[in-house]
């Protein structure tokens, strides 16, 4: 009987959250198109979200492109097939790593940024006082986040892709002998358009699931230093773990076989 | 619905609000009129910030009903919430001044994102209301986080009164200032209070405050109004609980839950 009603709690709870997720993102999303806009907020956000993010989105596409090239060459060499290596890194880059590494990035820096600051209105009851200057919180804050990150994300994923690629070249030409002109040729050959615009309609909406997260739960926060804290961490467990949900949902919706 | 001179400007009808299974309001029934400046006294946790957010909206009730000028506000939200708010200026307990925009900013807020001033014209604007509560211009550009706690009240205060509302709301207006300065707030609502015809609506621990800046005093003790009249009966007001409050009595029907 207590397994059965654990199991009804847990179920309730899920589903009350679900629930009251979809009525803020519905909220979010219909504010969107809403008037007043706020275009300064918006242009804000994009620096706070995507230009600050660049060093560490950078580095980490870097680095896998890197490693990338050199598993790809390992592995590939048992089959005597060595050559497709450029061909793999960007396909691979383009279509998975580029924006799941930017996402989970980007989810470890601005998720908590987000849900922290908002958290922090929360509980010190700024978004009450935003309210009674009569200026929707929703509006004003959960709208240029959500706009800036889904505009920010692809144009950092398409950076992290270039990267990336470098990333591949570098370690492909300096440790693996392979000749520079080749290696690029054979990558530009290869990439298709799809490869890319399918990186980056994910990286839209893995922006759009980081600002979401950051801002539901700052919005939900409750209790003080200590619930800012959860607010903090469960907006970047939850953003990360819906990255990489969607992701697999993204990608068998593009590339169906 | 008819508006007389009589339509109060805030009525509250058996507001009740609990929070889990803590009843915090169980049946409110108080009228702000035009031009009265409202004292709401009462211990510390009996409700007296919660009833207030109820009327702004922040916080809905259970039941009951509360109207702004005849008008039934209980349900609104979305825009016509917006516009009722327009009404209103409000000062929190704890200041919540914006930590992301300069004083000035704050100050201007409301002028800027709720009425369409100007920003330049805003900004004036601010600087003459914050030289109201004692603040210079070199204050405005500073960020709240680099103010004293009093400071950031006067501030608060500035921002509630910026946009010239009809309506203020004052949650502890004097408590963290030192007593020169308590006064010097106390003046400042008075005056508004005159010059500019709006009703007030404070609460205060501060009993010397709240005789010098009301013209009625509400208590509320569990839950309920038990008592309400002009500020001059407040010493014969024959309630052993307003007695006991107002003297500050340690003894007396109030009892403090504390284990000792
Ligand atoms: N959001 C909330 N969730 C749960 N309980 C709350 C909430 N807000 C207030 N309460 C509870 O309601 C009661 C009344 O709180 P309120 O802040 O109105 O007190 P108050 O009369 O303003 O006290 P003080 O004079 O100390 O400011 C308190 O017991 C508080 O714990
Ligand atoms: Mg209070």
């Amino acid at each position: 009987m207590n397994i059965l009603r654990a199991i009804g709690h847990v179920v309730l709870v899920f589903f009350r959250a679900t629930g009251s997720l979809a009525v803020f993102a519905a909220d979010a999303v219909s504010a969107c198109v809403r008037p007043p806009i706020y275009w300064l907020l918006i242009v804000r956000q994009m620096m706070r979200i995507g230009y600050f993010s660049l060093p560490v989105v950078g580095l980490t596409a870097f680095f896998t492109g890197g490693v990338l090239a050199l598993q790809i060459f390992i592995g590939s060499s048992r089959y005597g097939a060595e050559t497709f290596v450029p061909q793999i890194v960007v396909l691979g880059i383009t279509r998975e790593l580029g924006p799941v590494i930017a996402g989970l990035m980007v989810a470890g820096r601005v998720a908590a940024a987000i849900a922290a600051e908002i958290g922090t209105m929360r509980v010190t009851e700024q978004i009450d006082a935003l309210t009674t200057l009569s200026t929707n919180p929703v509006k004003y804050l959960v709208v240029p986040r959500l706009l800036a990150a889904v505009i920010s994300m692809p144009i950092l994923v398409a950076i992290a892709d270039s990267i990336g690629v470098l990333g591949g070249y570098v370690v492909a030409t300096e440790s693996l002998n392979f000749n520079g002109t080749v290696y690029l040729r054979n990558t530009a050959n290869f990439v298709t358009n799809q490869d890319v615009t399918s990186g980056l309609i994910k990286a839209a909406v893995f922006g759009f699931i980081i600002a979401l997260m950051g801002c539901y739960h700052g919005f939900n926060s409750r209790g003080g230093a200590q619930g800012v804290g959860t607010a903090t961490t469960n907006a970047v467990v939850s953003a990360s773990i819906l990255i990489l949900a969607a992701n697999y949902i993204l990608t068998s919706v593009i590339f169906p076989h | 619905m008819a508006r007389s001179a009589t339509t109060p400007k805030v009525e509250l009808r058996g507001v009740r609000k609990q929070f889990g299974r803590k009843v915090v309001l169980d049946g409110i029934d108080l009228t702000l009129d035009a031009g009265q400046s409202l004292v709401v006294i009462g211990g510390s946790g009996t409700g007296k910030s919660v009833m207030i957010k109820c009327v702004l909206g922040i916080l809905r009730p259970d039941s009951g009903r509360i109207f702004v000028d005849g008008q039934e506000v209980t349900h609104l939200h979305g825009r016509a919430r917006e516009a009722v708010l327009k009404k209103f200026g409000m000062l929190f307990q704890g200041s919540a001044l914006f930590d992301s925009l300069p004083v000035w900013e704050n100050v201007a807020f409301g002028l800027i994102q709720g009425h369409g001033v100007p920003r330049r014209k805003a900004r004036d604007i601010a600087i003459e209301k914050l030289a109201k509560v004692g603040l210079g211009p070199d204050v405005a550009m500073l960020s709240p986080a680099e103010l004293s706690g009093g400071m950031q009240k006067r501030v608060g205060l500035a921002r509630a009164i910026a946009a010239d509302p009809q309506i203020i709301f004052f949650d502890e207006p004097t408590t963290g200032l030192d007593p020169i300065m308590a006064d010097v707030i106390n003046g400042l609502i008075v005056s508004t209070v005159k010059d500019l015809g709006v009703s007030t609506l404070s609460i205060t621990h501060d009993m010397a405050s709240a005789r010098k800046i009301s013209s009625r005093i509400a208590m509320l003790y569990k839950g309920k109004i038990i008592w309400d009249g002009p500020t001059a009966d407040i010493d014969n007001s024959g309630n052993p609980y307003v007695d006991q409050f107002i003297h500050g009595r340690a003894e007396g029907p109030i009892k403090m839950e504390v284990r000792r």
